[in-house]
């Protein structure tokens, strides 16, 4: 943790670190952020955190069995098409 | 979306207009699981769900002879569905576990990321950071998997706001990339990754607090 006035504060820290995931960040917040994240514990814990999350997200998509609609779908574009 | 698939819209349109099964398919087979999970952002239940995804190829089928083409192909698609499911939503609310959390800031942009008391004040040591900083989670691959963690996330996620939850289905669910949401969703850039940042931080501080209260923290 650093006690320099000009730099970057972890409630500052917290709210760039999507725009760190998505690669949006200009180039001198990136370094800023980045040498942030190199002396402080707390904020590479919570970007982890982050992408834990993310991981876990993902993985409730493996949980459901989808889809189910395919043939009702097709069925009704034979059916209207038809009619058409 | 498979090799075989028509990318181009005007190609996939003029083929599903003269009743091209292979093409109208093969938009099924890409868009029914990003449309089933976003259906489910909004309704109670998978057969709900599916009622609205069915409904919406329904619409597809009868208006596309009709479709202009001011958006994609696949952004309206995406607007018919949202359309069907907000309503069906709206219809059912009271059956939803979310609805009395309604806000009057529906996409719910102007809240940190962390709550502002896990900070230390202006007259702390080192203001602006942490006060009580994240624990590392134990086992965290292990855990996010199980059950428990499972009906953290759900519940997390039926709380958010209803843009925030949209876009958190698309991308980290659906993992559908940015362009993707944004277009499926008609967002900006930029709100749709504000929508998205705080919707990642809220699941994240609610499984923060779980697996905190299980390590008896
Ligand atoms: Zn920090």
């Amino acid at each position: 943790m650093s006690t320099a006035i000009d730099e970057m504060t972890c409630r500052e820290f917290v709210e760039l670190v999507t725009d760190l995931i998505e690669g949006e960040l200009a180039e001198a917040k990136r370094v800023e952020v980045e040498a942030h994240l190199g002396e402080c514990d707390g904020c590479a814990t919570y970007l982890e955190q982050i992408q834990q999350t993310i991981a876990g997200l993902r993985r409730l998509a493996d949980a459901d069995d989808l889809p189910r609609t395919r043939e009702q779908a097709l069925a009704a574009f034979r059916e209207l098409k038809r009619t058409n | 979306m498979t090799d075989t698939a028509i990318r181009d819209d005007a190609e996939l349109i003029a083929a599903i207009r003269r009743g091209d099964e292979a093409a109208f398919a093969g938009l099924v087979d890409e868009l029914t699981a990003p449309l089933t999970r976003l259906a489910l952002a909004h309704v109670p239940s998978r057969a709900v769900a599916d009622e609205v995804v069915q409904d919406t190829w329904v619409g597809v089928i009868r208006g596309i002879d009709r479709f202009e083409g001011r958006s994609s192909l696949r952004t309206w698609i995406f607007q018919i569905l949202l359309n069907n499911a907000r309503s069906r939503g709206q219809r059912e609310k009271r059956t939803l576990p979310f609805s009395s959390l309604r806000r009057h800031d529906p996409e719910g942009r102007n809240e940190p990321a962390v709550d502002a008391d896990r900070f230390q004040g202006r007259r702390g040591e080192y203001p602006g950071h942490w006060a009580r900083p994240p624990v590392e989670w134990d086992s965290p691959v292990e855990r996010l998997a199980g059950d428990a963690a499972r009906e953290v996330m759900l519940t997390a996620i039926a709380n958010l706001p209803e843009r925030q939850r949209e876009v958190l289905t698309l991308r980290d669910i659906q993992g559908y990339s940015a362009e993707e949401a944004r277009n499926a969703l008609e967002l900006s850039e930029t709100n749709q990754r504000v929508l998205l940042h705080r919707a990642r931080s809220k699941v994240r501080a609610a499984l923060e607090r779980h697996f905190d209260s299980e390590a008896g923290r």
